[in-house]
């Protein structure tokens, strides 16, 4: 026990309304938090609350009752004994009846029936007082919302968990509950009395029946329907109209008595102009179907067929729409007609389903002979052609398109009635006489041309759809395989052939329309309607269907022959296209293997022959066609992938050997293609082994028996296509396989290549193996070691390498070559290096040979580079540009890493970086060769700035996720850290100002990728140097994409909160930084980010930028006038935002 | 306050596809019309065609045709035009504003008042007029 007073002054606290809320709230859940710790037993709160339960005024014991209310809502977990909860009970109901202290009882109500079984719950007698209480004293309907919502509550508990006790109260808790939910308007707690209903509906289903309770529930519901709901902004209620919708017609649905009252309602609302009030209809009257029973239904059948009729077949004119729903609706005039269309057909589909069986037609025969539907069969299908007045005509062809397709859909019995009905009249409208058809196929397309029936062929097309979806849902659904076939089956299987003719022929005539010029919709429309057609017969399902295999093999002929000849009709070759994806893919779904044969020979063999021999359809449409069909299914892309292997290797000897540039562009698309279509697809697919490995080694070995390849500069880009398709196909190998690529590439280049020996040791005098081949390496050659680097950038980090350092040496030797290639695949072996005793090695000694070519400068050079000739000191500093690249790359592999020895690459990048600053450049000097050697020397030093590009950036060629490579994270921000200090004392100590200018560029490439959050940690270093950027770097065209990657930068600190406070203090000097910036001649998006940045500093504060405001305005007034559109707009906003900052007035 | 509207039911016409233009900075295709909460290209009121720009000569000539010939907004519609373009192009710019001829009763004068710089320096000191003329001017700078 605890001592009284101190949760005593909760109590106080909570029943003084003065006291703020917070307060009260935790007031309570101290004094629950004691009760559940049994430092006081609710007996003691109760007795000590007494002069507070029982007290005389109304506020105090409205207030006192409410707190000990909370408290129990509080203690829903704890354990109470039946004593307890018993008296509470009573206490509670009885306080029902004073209606002052009414929401404190309600809660007190609502946690007692809260309680779960297991820690005590509420007795049935106790229950049932409490109902009783509430039904005699609590006039729900006088009471504000939130009261209402407890009582609902109350109610919803009640019949929930108490349902045997209210049981015996009967009638008076049912009429007591209609008074109390009756005129409810409030939302949120209509979705109650909604859910109320539906439990009490349960609960008394034997009453309903008898007396008139079922239709005083019905009429308390129905005035609630259909749900209009005005009230936009839905958050305010947290309840939406689909909810309330939603709920209600759970409500309406719970009963089969409601039937009488429900079914007529909604018929008539049916016809309503209000296009919600006809969607919710029609989804409640779906849903009454399946709740209500057959029996009780099938007397409305006949009524709902009228209906469903009505709505389907005469879609609401537009004109009534507008003028009825504008106001509300707006703009979703066209989806409301849709959902209309939607809802009233799966309606019927629901209807037809309900009513049909083989024993009971009448519903059936009632849609198929009714009058309408047969006009206006009769109607659509005598219309020669619709080229007229297309539009009206497809609205009413559609709509009874759709009723014949789902009453066929419904089930093979249906499906039987309506191809017999309607289907051999559709044939007989299209033109096709089996007698003559049968002999000779052509005689009657001309007939078919020349009276076209565009409706018929769209009803046909329309029942082939509903039919084929039919078997293929059947077969899902179950295995009885004996009842699918029925009349429908051969009807079909007799009119396949001609049929196919028809759409075949059908095909033509877009283009004799074209001439006569005609509607181009209608146009687009048959051709839609032609295509489809013929995809349907093809893709019924696998062994059921009824299309013999002559015509299916028409079929596909007929779409080869439009991918191959009529290319030029875009929208038609597309449709093909899709329809041919579709029916591979609906072969290998039902696994038909005859089928896939057919289709393998006749499409896709014919596609592969296409790749090899010249034709008029051009490569790149080609392998649109390849790749999309080749990738719809497993069966089909074995064959594709060795077509286009084949292609891709016949034109890259032709491109290599014969010098073909037709075949080297040919070439370029084949492996785009390859690249992006179809090796994605094989990894992702994974059922492919080792795609690509053959053709690599293929590849590989072509390479090996040809002597002769020549490369012209144009073929570049497609050494690169090459060597991505390379590093893509090895990055998906097993290990085993990598290692056998590798073995096979690093054999084939030292055999063909003629190094010497020792040319693959690194001496300590590396530079003297550079002397014999001054001059270039041979294509092949060169082509080989392109190779052989993305096979090695490519390999797992698993995979073994045998020769590691001879491997290593030959890299490192064309690395400072400068073959970039090279320079990347050591990266990738270094990063990816798993032994950590050969990893110092290896690093020792890159890093030795990189930092002697380095480290050379021009005096202690051996002496034949001493004579003081341009050649040499080219050769030299080129030497040390491709050091830097290469040391560059290898610093990257480490850092990702997170090697250590990052620090002294970096260093040695820097000191390289500074190596020129005191070298004077000097006009006394006016032998030529020393200019050139501070130029040389100035490139070399670039390049070393230019380094921390390389070591920050992310590349796409190596060193990513793709590739396999190791990346520990956070190592940008680790770098970053370690080299800022670093580089700000470096440009501090700095005097010459190009060696300035290097420091800030290599600066700018530090910063540019960096997240915000790091560089705003250190605002205070980067921000200076940030700034002296921009104005150092502004000078030269060749820094521009730098400085836009500044201004980014810049403009992440003025719209971060932290980075505004930093750059306060420096807005003066930002702002005339960006003014300058205004007229930036190299690039628009510059000039563009500075203007957006100005804008985004008339957020800082006033006082700061006020000054700064005439200057400011007269710049932008200059960039009213730039060339390009988006600046201009950019500067009227900015110069918005400026103007209107101090005053309305035009005179800034 | 409510007060009787000038023009109770304007008719609403589409808003024009534009295309992307890189030759003149085209101008008030947002602003609103004092009075209704459409555009005044929804209104018809200034269209694209009515817009005459010579870079060369560096001239602006807008026409505009008010919804109504007594429409005591063309004011404040022309005043509107005249502030965007005075703060969209370059100075070089001379701006010419004038109503199309018939469809306003008081079409010299209105002319005359909105070409005249006093006049208009004058009409935008005024925090009544200058906050009509932003709060019109407010979408064309979203």
């Amino acid at each position: 026990m605890v001592n009284g007073d101190s949760w005593v002054s909760h109590i106080e606290a909570f029943v003084d309304i003065s006291r703020p809320a917070e307060q009260q709230k935790a007031g309570v859940n101290t004094v629950a938090g004691l009760v559940k710790n049994d430092f006081i037993t609710l007996e003691a709160l109760v007795k000590e609350m007494e002069l507070y339960l029982t007290t005389t005024d109304d506020t105090i014991r409205a207030r006192g009752i409410l707190f000990l209310a909370e408290v129990l809502i509080c203690l829903l977990s704890k354990a109470l004994d039946s004593f307890t909860i018993s008296s509470l009970a009573g206490f509670f109901s009885s306080r029902l009846a004073d209606w002052r202290s009414l929401r404190g009882a309600l809660i007190g109500c609502l946690a007692l029936l809260k309680r779960k079984s297991n820690v005590g719950m509420l007795a049935d007698n106790d229950a049932r007082t409490l109902a009783q209480s509430m039904l005699d004293n609590v006039q729900v309907q006088l009471l504000a919302m939130h009261d209402r919502k407890l009582c609902f509550e109350v109610f919803q508990c009640l019949l929930d968990a108490h349902s045997d006790s209210i049981a015996s109260l009967g009638d008076d808790f049912v009429y007591g509950l209609i008074q109390a939910v009756d005129q409810e308007k409030d939302p949120r707690c209509l979705v109650l009395t909604f859910h109320l209903v539906q439990s009490l509906v349960k609960l008394f289903l034997s009453q309903l029946g008898s007396e008139h309770i079922a239709q005083d529930l019905f009429e308390v519901l129905s005035c609630y329907f259909p749900v209009y709901f005005t009230h936009k902004i839905a958050d305010d209620f947290e309840v939406k109209r689909e909810d309330l919708s939603d709920a209600l017609m759970d409500a309406f649905c719970s009963t089969s008595y409601f039937e009488p009252f429900a079914i007529p309602l909604l018929l008539d609302k049916l016809s309503s102009s209000l296009p919600l009030a006809k969607i919710d209809s029609l989804k409640y009257l779906n849903k009454c179907l399946l709740n209500f029973g057959t029996e009780r239904m099938l007397q409305h059948a006949q009524k709902i067929w009228f209906a469903l009729k009505d709505v389907i077949l005469n879609p609401l004119p537009q004109a009534e729409i507008l003028s009825s729903s504008v106001s509300v609706l707006g703009g979703d005039i066209k989806y409301h007609e849709h959902k209309i269309a939607t809802e009233a057909l799966i309606c019927l589909k629901t209807t037809i389903l309900q009513f049909t069986c083989p024993n009971n037609v009448d519903f059936l025969t009632l849609i198929i002979d009714d009058d309408v539907v047969e006009r206006s069969f009769c109607s659509v299908t005598m219309e020669g052609s619709y080229s007229d007045n297309y539009d009206k005509n497809y609205l009413k062809l559609s709509a009874l398109g759709s009723i014949l397709s789902v009453v066929a859909n419904s089930s093979i019995f249906c499906c039987n009635r309506v191809f017999q009905d309607f289907f051999q009249r559709l044939m007989v409208a299209l033109g096709i006489d089996l007698r003559t058809s049968k002999h000779s196929a052509d005689a009657y397309v001309e007939i078919v041309s020349q009276k076209f029936n565009y409706g018929a062929l769209y009803l046909s097309v329309e029942l082939l759809t509903s039919s084929r979806d039919l078997i293929a849902t059947v077969l899902e659904s179950s295995n009885s395989k004996d009842s699918l076939r029925g009349s429908w089956w051969h009807l079909i299987q007799e009119f396949s052939g001609p049929l196919t003719s028809a759409f075949k022929s059908a095909l033509m005539i877009p283009n004799k329309i074209t001439a006569e010029g005609g509607n181009s919709n209608y146009k687009q429309e048959i051709i839609i309607c032609s295509v489809k057609g013929l995809e349907m017969l093809a893709t019924y399902a696998g062994e059921h269907t009824p299309v013999p295999r002559k015509s299916f093999e028409d079929i596909l002929e007929v779409f080869i022959l439009i991918i191959i000849s009529r290319y030029e009709e875009s929208f038609l070759w597309k449709l093909s296209l899709k329809s041919l994806v579709h029916i591979g893919s609906c072969i290998s779904r039902f696994k038909d293997s005859h089928m896939q044969m057919i289709y393998n020979e006749i499409v896709v063999r014919r596609l592969v022959m296409l790749l090899h021999k010249d034709s008029v359809l051009s490569l790149a449409l080609i392998l649109e066609a390849i790749s999309e069909i080749g990738t719809c299914s497993l069966d089909l892309i074995s064959p594709v992938i060795q077509g286009l292997e084949e292609a891709m290797l016949s034109s890259f000897l032709q491109a290599c050997v014969d010098e073909s540039s037709k075949s080297s562009q040919d070439l370029v698309l084949l492996l785009d293609c390859y690249c992006t279509k179809i090796l994605p697809w094989c990894h992702t697919s994974g059922s492919i082994e080792q795609p690509g490995m053959h053709f690599v080694i293929n590849i590989l070995e072509k390479m090996e028996d040809n002597i002769a390849f020549k490369m012209k500069p144009e073929m570049q880009d497609l050494l690169d296509k090459m060597m991505m398709t390379m590093k893509l196909v090895v990055r998906g190998c097993a290990e085993n396989n990598q290692y056998i690529i590798l073995e096979k590439a690093y054999n084939i280049m030292l055999a063909s290549t003629n190094l010497p020996s020792n040319a693959l040791l690194v001496s300590s005098s590396l530079r003297e193996q550079f002397i014999p081949d001054f001059c270039e390496l041979s294509c092949k050659s060169k082509m080989l070691l392109y190779f052989l680097a993305s096979i090695v950038t490519a390999l797992q980090q698993q995979t073994p390498l045998t020769n590691v350092t001879r491997l290593l040496n030959l890299l490192l030797v064309f690395t400072l070559k400068g073959h970039l290639p090279a320079a990347q695949a050591l990266a990738s072996v270094v990063n990816k290096l798993s032994d950590t005793v050969i990893l110092e090695e290896t690093i020792e000694m890159i890093l030795d040979s990189f930092s002697s070519v380095l480290s050379n400068n021009h005096q202690n050079a051996p002496d034949m580079f001493n004579r003081n000739d341009g050649a040499s000191m080219h050769f030299c500093s080129n030497l040390q540009i491709n050091a830097v690249v290469g040391i560059a790359w290898f610093g990257k592999a480490l850092l990702m890493r997170g090697h250590g020895r990052v620090k002294d690459i970096s260093m040695a990048i820097l000191k390289c970086l500074l190596s020129n600053q005191n070298i004077v450049p000097s006009s006394s000097h006016h032998q030529s060769g020393n200019c050139i050697g501070e130029d040389m020397h100035y490139l070399v030093s670039r390049s070393a700035a230019d380094a921390f590009h390389l070591l920050l950036g992310d590349s796409d060629v190596c060193l990513n996720k793709n590739f396999h490579a190791i990346i520990r994270p956070l190592y940008k921000q680790r770098f970053f850290s370690s080299m800022l200090p670093v580089l700000h004392s470096a440009i501090k100590e700095c005097n010459s100002p190009r060696t300035k200018a290097l420091l800030y560029r290599a600066f700018g490439h530090t910063i540019s990728g960096m997240p915000l959050t790091v560089l705003v940690a250190d605002a205070k270093k980067v921000l200076p140097l940030l700034l002296d950027s921009l104005s150092v770097l502004d000078s030269d065209i060749l820094n521009k994409d730098l400085i836009y990657s500044l201004l980014l930068v810049l403009s992440g600190f003025l719209v971060d909160e932290k980075g505004k406070e930093d750059i306060i203090g420096y807005v003066h000097i930002v702002i005339n930084h960006l003014i300058k910036l205004l007229s930036y001649p190299h690039m628009m998006l510059v000039r563009e980010t500075a203007i957006e940045c100005l804008t985004a500093i008339t957020g800082f504060p006033y006082t700061r930028i006020y000054p700064l405001r005439t200057q400011v305005l007269e710049a932008l007034a200059g960039a009213f006038d730039d060339k390009k559109r988006i600046v201009r707009q950019e500067a009227v906003k900015c110069c918005h935002a400026w103007a209107s900052m101090a005053s309305q007035s035009l005179r800034f | 306050m409510p007060r009787e509207l000038i023009n109770a039911n304007p008719v609403v016409h589409g808003k024009k596809e534009r295309r992307v233009r890189n030759d003149s900075p085209n101008i008030d295709e947002d602003i609103k019309d004092p009075e209704h909460p459409y555009s005044l290209e929804e209104l018809n009121v200034v269209s694209e065609d009515s817009i005459e720009v010579n870079d060369k000569l560096n001239h602006v000539r807008v026409t505009f045709t008010p919804t109504v010939e007594h429409c005591s907004m063309a004011t404040i519609i022309g005043l509107c035009i005249r502030v965007k373009l005075m703060r969209s192009l370059p100075s070089r710019y001379k701006i010419d504003i004038r109503l199309a001829p018939g469809s306003h009763a008081t079409e010299a004068a209105v002319n005359k008042q909105l070409n005249d710089k006093e006049r208009v320096a004058a009409a935008l000191e005024n925090p009544n007029l200058a906050e009509v003329v932003a709060e019109c001017l407010a979408p064309t700078f979203a």
